[in-house]
């Protein structure tokens, strides 16, 4: 067996690939968190919606996503089998035993908080994703007075479609008309249920205790966990995506069901 | 002290075990653990039963031994404590006292609380050695090593091959054993010679051995008698990428 290919078949080369694909996913999540930010933005829409056009027609971006879609793939068929294997190494169960005493519940509880997280994103991914792909989503019509800034959002009848995905014009010198598909309408249907709102809590507090545990995993896998930034790796993990991430993420349901209703 | 003990009894490997339960009146809080095993094994042998088989050797922490899962812990509640070394202290009067052998695939009951280890043996056999060179013996001072290094390996080299973390491991793994062995070697000048060799053949045996892989818990740090720590086990990661990825052996 060459090297590559035993490093590969490894306990630890396949460790790697998992923290591996495990930090690419918190860099996604990073982006996907900036970029639906603009939800927040109070302008009918308008940015994240011309937004969700350039995420979907980018050559670079959309290699990247199919990059994403793979590595989710992997991430969670080899950590589970990962898991199925480890639980056989143990065949005959202790009668007693005192974990708590010696690592943290989220370490010990990867592969239930990733199953949590792969329901999420199936839900979340045909809620949405699918939706703005294949289904059918009208059209909202921007304009904006570039003089005054002033903006009106005008639904498109529910029949009307365009070749291009995004339709940019001006009228006159001071008037810009954005026609785009209206994701942001969508999303701020789909909240207003309040199933779907306590599906994406829960589903971030599992991102959570996922990332407590498994962004300073990453590092400790890659062998790149020294002592010297040992501490701002778990800095990093613990306020940035085990706190400030889900805490985001879990804002958007809640100011759409709250607010926006 | 009144001690109720629930001990793992087991034939043989063929034999599905079960737990029996025994009642010690006269234990005596300075006794350590074992002590008390062999006044339970006296108590059984006067009543014609079978005593209890236990592994043990040296009595004083350093041969890694005396392996038993107690009360839900390997080697009992006392931090950085083989079997041998804790007491009877511990516990409280009227206490039951849960014993288990090690629990892993890789690590087969033998009998009662003894389990087969050799797996860890054959471990070091593809890889836990040196090369020495014949002749005269050269200084040792002329052989210059970083404090630091000299000290790491020294930390590694404390590992008694007890089996503790695999006990403790929710996945049975073996990388803080087998990162202990590789670490002390890769920092001294005397592993260089088979260095990348050694910890691609080590890893493959564990893989072989059907140890869990390490899913970075921490639980086996918290639980060696001997404190070894998982920088270990990142260094290892990094002497393996490095081995694989880097030409040469
Ligand atoms: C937003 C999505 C996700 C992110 C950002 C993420 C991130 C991570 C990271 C950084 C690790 C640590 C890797 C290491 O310890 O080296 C990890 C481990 C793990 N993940 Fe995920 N993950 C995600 C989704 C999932 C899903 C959907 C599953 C499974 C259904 C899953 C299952 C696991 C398992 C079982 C481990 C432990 C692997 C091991 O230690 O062997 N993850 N994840
Ligand atoms: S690393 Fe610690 S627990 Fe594991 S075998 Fe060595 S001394 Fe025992
Ligand atoms: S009997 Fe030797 S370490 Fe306990």
């Amino acid at each position: 067996m060459s090297k590559i290919s035993q490093l590969f078949n490894s306990s630890i080369g396949q460790k790697v690939i998992m923290s591996l694909t495990g930090l690419f996913l918190c860099s996604f999540l990073v982006i996907h968190m900036i970029g639906n930010l603009q939800l927040f933005k109070g302008d009918s829409g308008m940015a994240f919606n011309t937004y969700a056009v350039f995420m979907t027609t980018n050559p670079l971006i959309k290699t990247t996503s199919y990059l994403l879609y793979a590595s989710i793939l992997y991430h969670a068929v080899k950590g589970l089998w990962l898991a199925a294997r480890n639980r056989k190494a143990r065949p005959v169960k202790y009668a007693m035993s005192q974990a708590n005493a010696n690592s943290h519940w989220t370490s010990r509880n990867m592969g239930v908080l990733g199953t949590m997280i792969l329901v999420f994103i199936v839900v979340h991914m045909s809620d949405f994703w699918a939706e703005y792909k294949f289904g059918h989503i009208p059209y909202t019509k921007y304009t904006t007075n570039i003089l005054t800034g002033e903006l009106t959002s005008e639904a498109m009848p529910t029949d009307y479609v365009q070749s291009k995905k995004l339709e940019e014009y001006m009228v006159g010198t001071d008037t810009k008309v954005v026609i785009v598909k209206d994701l942001y309408k969508e999303v701020s249907e789909e909240f207003q249920n309040i199933g779907l709102v306590l599906l994406y809590l829960v589903a971030m507090f599992a991102v959570s205790f996922h990332l407590y545990h498994g962004f300073q995993s990453a590092f400790q896998s890659l062998g790149i966990a020294y002592d010297n930034y040992k501490g701002i790796i778990k800095a990093i993990g613990i306020w940035g995506f085990a706190i400030l991430i889900p805490a985001g993420f879990a804002a958007m349901p809640l100011y759409f069901y709250f607010f926006k209703s | 002290m009144k001690i109720t003990l629930k001990v793992w009894r087991q034939k043989n490997g063929k034999d599905s075990g079960r737990f029996e339960t025994y009642q010690l009146n006269h234990v005596s809080e300075d006794m350590s653990f074992l002590e008390m095993f062999d006044v339970l094994n006296e108590q059984l042998i006067t009543e014609n039963k079978e005593p209890v088989a236990f592994d043990h050797d040296c009595r004083e922490g350093i041969c890694g031994m005396c392996s038993m899962y107690i009360n839900g812990r390997a080697h009992g509640p006392w931090e950085g404590t083989t079997t041998c070394q804790l007491h009877m202290r511990a516990f409280n009067d009227g206490d039951t006292i849960v014993v288990e052998p090690w629990r892993s695939a890789a690590f087969p009951v033998l009998k009662d609380l003894m389990v087969d280890r050799s797996a860890f043996d054959r471990i070091m056999a593809v890889g836990g050695f040196v090369s020495v060179n014949t002749g005269n013996a050269v200084d040792a001072n002329s052989t210059l090593i970083p404090k630091e290094d000299a000290d790491n390996a020294f930390s590694a080299a404390a590992c008694i091959g007890c089996g503790a973390c695999v006990a403790t491991c929710k996945n049975s793994s073996a990388m803080l054993f087998v990162s202990a062995k590789v670490s002390q070697l890769a920092l001294l000048p005397q592993g260089q010679v088979e260095r990348k060799d050694r910890v691609r053949k080590m890893v493959a045996q564990m893989d072989a051995e059907g140890f869990g892989s390490c899913t970075n818990t921490g639980a086996c740090e918290a639980e060696c008698p001997k404190g070894i720590s998982i920088a270990n086990i990142a260094r290892m990661n990094r002497e393996y990428l490095g081995a694989a990825i880097l030409p040469g052996n």
